[in-house]
């Protein structure tokens, strides 16, 4: 188990638990980031400091701080 | 409103009684036939809502606010064939029903009908079919407000590109409502879907109740049943579906960083206990509950929608490849930003120049038709400058939104947002705000509308109240004239001019300033609750050409319509203040004085004394004014930063707007009100100048107080009328006038003090 933040671009991973404060963790719960979805890191896109993510067929981006809550386990 | 909160008149004016006076034995059919249907127009973000709605509006929308909050209310009437007309409203595009602001809370409002919003008749709404699982958990959490539910599928082009299938049938019966697959872009699928809504808002009885998620553990159960009992009255009328709904809405939405509106303390607390209970037994409430509906989602899902990874690239990521590219991406946003700016700072200034042309020639039309006095006077410097002042903005607003428009349409604006988020970031904003900010550089009235493109309140107040820091167009002339009167070319380290380096150092100082205080009223004023920045990436789409147009005319007609008349009344308060009281000796004199003139033999150089005597003319009404006086009377505030009352009454000309300064300074000094930052005639005139105790009033030192004070102070009206009719308050723009007034007059303050003890004069 990893945080998100540090997969390689194009890692497909499971979702393990969502942390932080509880307003955050529901809106990314509330978009689908539930524990157990299978996600992918589509790209790091570093000028802006985000990750890009695919996730039940939409493409999100959480930036890198925030990432740091979701710990995923590659698949 | 006002239609809705207008008085209903009972009779007509002619004395027959109204037409719900006549009907009045049977107030029932009154009330069906008459009221007007309502339908309210719900989605996530990108999904083409928009475009639906000008589909099915046509060109009639109304565009308001929702009450108490900086929500924008779209409305427009769509035309049924069986049920007529119907009014569909737009509701801001939302993940979920739940919500921490105010202004999230629209939704849920809009959508059961809470107060103060009137409950829809039906809801439409708009689901992505290319991402239907994320898409119906709105779906389902409107459902559950047990309202009339019409789906509309929309994208249903883009499938199969997507390699995905969708049963619509049987997603049909799944949810228990009608659904039908369009595409708002095409417009493929419009008729049949307004078929549909006809038929839902005929009877409602189709559209409802729909499949419900039902909490499937008996602890969740008995905590909805905890809250249902202590909702407020006013949230519903007994029915028991809809009270369940607002009960897993309170358990999801409140808690102590909220900022909701209408839940009772005894809603507050039992929440918060049940939320404290669930912890105890390690339970998380929120958690069952979107985890509860989405495992119905993909439970369902199975039946109605078949996905097969494509093969290859989309041509989104092909694009996204280059735009998002660690090396590419960059600079193709810097170009694509550069186009933008370019064309606001220099593309506009053709309709700019022919507005002002049309404007300037209708004015001599005028002076030339009436008699010369107060009429004249009035119409051509008040009247006909304020509506040239209002629609000199035009240009500007429509290419920003332009471009705006084209950006969101096609899915740049989310990756601007994005690319732009580490740096926003630091000064307590997110990647939205950069576009706004941007715009700032080439006029702060486009760019304070541009700040819509931003959901949060806090935000887009926060970007507003700095975006007047940033140097506009229109303080480029009155640097060029204080740099040029004031400081002679000369080159620094022999390569370096002078001239260009204050140019660019006053660029430097207005952005550093605008950071720092949105860094400062970020954490102060306008300190929120963190909210995770989350921003979906749409796949590229062509622009709908319509609808950009549209939102193109509709900034440029609710600017003219709502920030036009405050423009208009405020530079008619300035010329009162410019013109009165009138000096009728002075006038006198230059009249004598003029027809003394036909000694002159030669026409030209008559014409020249009696340009020159009429100057000095206008200059002495200016200083027996109104204006001339508050310039004299505020003084003793603004010699602290070296400016004489002359400069006082340059400054109150200035709030007209910035480059104004430079005309009302020609008049002050007699040199006529055409003075143009070029005038070697207003420079000289500005170098002589004396003090009393014959030391000149401009010195370079008294040059760099003013262009600081010019870069701080937000003295433009057009900006705080523009901050009035977006917040919907007089507070903000005050507010806005009273904290860049006191920065500027401290740091000129400062300068001019400093310099002053270093030995500069």
């Amino acid at each position: 188990m990893t945080n998100l933040d540090t997969l390689s671009p194009g890692t497909r991973a499971r979702l393990i638990s969502v942390g932080g404060e509880r307003a955050f963790r529901c809106r990314l719960m509330e978009m689908g980031l539930l524990p157990g979805t299978y996600l992918r890191l589509v790209r790091r896109v570093d000028v802006g400091g985000v990750l890009e993510l695919e996730v039940r067929g939409c493409r999100l981006t959480v930036r890198r701080g925030e990432a740091r809550n979701l710990m995923v386990e590659p698949a | 409103m006002p239609l809705d909160g207008a008085p209903r008149r009972s009779a007509q004016p002619d004395g027959r009684a109204g037409l719900s006076e006549r009907l009045g034995r049977a107030p029932r059919v009154v009330k069906t036939l008459l009221r007007v249907r309502r339908v309210a127009l719900a989605g996530n973000p990108n999904t083409g809502k928009t475009t639906l709605f000008n589909r099915l509006t046509g060109a009639n929308a109304k565009v308001g606010n929702y009450p108490g909050v900086t929500v924008e209310r779209q409305e427009g009437s769509v035309q049924l064939p069986r049920s007529g007309h119907v009014e569909l409203l737009d509701v801001p595009g939302t993940y979920s029903l739940s919500a921490r602001s105010a202004e999230e809370q629209v939704a849920i409002q809009a959508i059961a009908g809470l107060s103060p919003i009137e409950r829809p008749d039906a809801v439409l709404i708009v689901a992505d079919a290319t991402q239907l699982t994320r898409n119906l958990y709105l779906v389902l959490q409107v459902i559950e407000t047990d309202v009339p539910v019409l789906v509309a599928l929309n994208m249903i082009d883009m499938l199969e590109a997507r390699g995905l299938s969708i049963d619509v049938e049987v997603l049909s019966k799944s949810l228990g409502v009608p659904v039908v697959a369009i595409s708002s872009q095409s417009g493929k699928g419009i008729d049949a879907l307004r078929d549909a809504l006809d038929r839902v808002v005929a009877d409602p009885e189709l559209g409802r109740p729909g499949a419900r998620w039902l909490p499937t553990s008996k602890e969740l159960e008995a905590d909805v049943r905890a809250v249902d009992a202590v909702l407020p009255a006013d949230w519903h009328t007994g029915e028991a579906q809809r009270r369940h709904a607002l009960a897993l809405w309170a358990l999801m939405s409140l808690d102590e960083h909220d900022e909701l509106q209408g839940a009772s303390r005894e809603l507050r607390q039992t929440v918060a206990e049940r939320r404290a209970l669930a912890h105890k037994s390690g339970r998380e409430i929120e958690t069952e509950i979107i985890q509860g509906r989405y495992a119905w989602i993909d439970e369902h899902a199975a039946k109605f929608l078949r996905e097969e990874r494509p093969a290859g690239l989309s041509t989104t990521d092909r694009v996204d490849r280059v735009l998002l590219n660690p090396a590419l991406g960059f600079p193709a946003f810097l170009l694509a930003m550069a186009v933008v700016f370019q064309s606001l700072f220099n593309g506009a200034d053709p309709a700019i120049g022919a507005i002002e042309t049309t404007f300037g020639w209708l004015q001599e039309r005028i002076n030339a038709l009436l008699p010369a006095g107060i009429v004249n006077d009035f119409i051509c410097n008040a009247l006909i400058e304020g509506v040239g002042s209002v629609l000199v903005f035009l240009p500007q607003i429509a290419l920003l939104f332009l471009f705006i428009g084209i950006m969101e349409d096609t899915g740049y604006m989310a990756r601007v947002a994005v690319l732009m988020d580490r740096l926003m970031k630091m000064i307590g904003l997110h990647g939205r705000a950069f576009v706004p900010m941007l715009s700032g550089y080439a006029c702060a009235v486009p760019a304070i509308m541009a700040t819509r493109t931003m959901e949060r309140r806090r935000d887009r107040m926060l970007t507003m109240m700095v975006i007047p820091l940033m140097t506009c167009s229109a303080r480029l002339p009155v640097y060029t004239l204080i740099i040029a009167a004031l400081f002679p070319p000369s080159m620094i380290f022999g390569f370096l001019p002078v001239q260009g380096l204050l140019m660019v150092a006053m660029y430097l100082f207005s952005t550093v300033t605008a950071l720092i205080c949105a860094a400062v009223l970020g954490r102060t004023l306008f300190k929120g609750p963190k909210v995770p920045f989350l921003v979906e990436l749409p796949p590229y789409r062509m622009p709908h050409w319509p609808s950009v147009t549209r939102m193109v005319w509709q900034r440029s007609k609710l600017f003219i319509t709502q920030a036009g008349g405050a423009i208009l009344a405020i530079t008619c308060g300035m010329w009162v203040l410019l013109s009165f009281p009138r000096a009728p000796e002075a006038q006198a004199r230059a009249d004598a004085e003029i027809a003394a003139l036909v000694s002159i033999e030669d026409p030209a150089a008559r014409e020249e004394r009696a340009k020159a005597i009429e100057s000095t003319r206008a200059g002495e009404s200016l200083r027996a004014s109104f204006g001339g006086k508050l310039g004299h009377a505020m003084e003793p505030l603004i010699e602290p930063l070296g400016f004489d009352w002359k400069l006082g009454v340059g400054l109150l000309g200035a709030f007209a707007a910035r480059e104004v300064f430079i005309s009302t300074m020609g008049l002050v000094y007699g040199i006529g009100s055409d003075a143009t930052q070029d005038s070697p005639s207003l420079r000289e005139k500005l170098r002589a100048e004396k003090r009393p105790n014959g030391k000149l009033v401009y010195t370079p030192l008294v040059g760099l107080s003013l262009m600081v004070f010019f870069a701080l102070a937000c003295q433009c009206m057009s900006t705080l009328a523009t901050v009035y009719r977006e917040t919907h308050s007089w507070t903000w723009p005050t507010f806005l006038f009273v904290y860049t007034g006191v920065l500027a007059w401290l740091a000129s303050f400062a300068v001019y003090q400093i310099g002053r003890a270093l030995g500069f004069t």
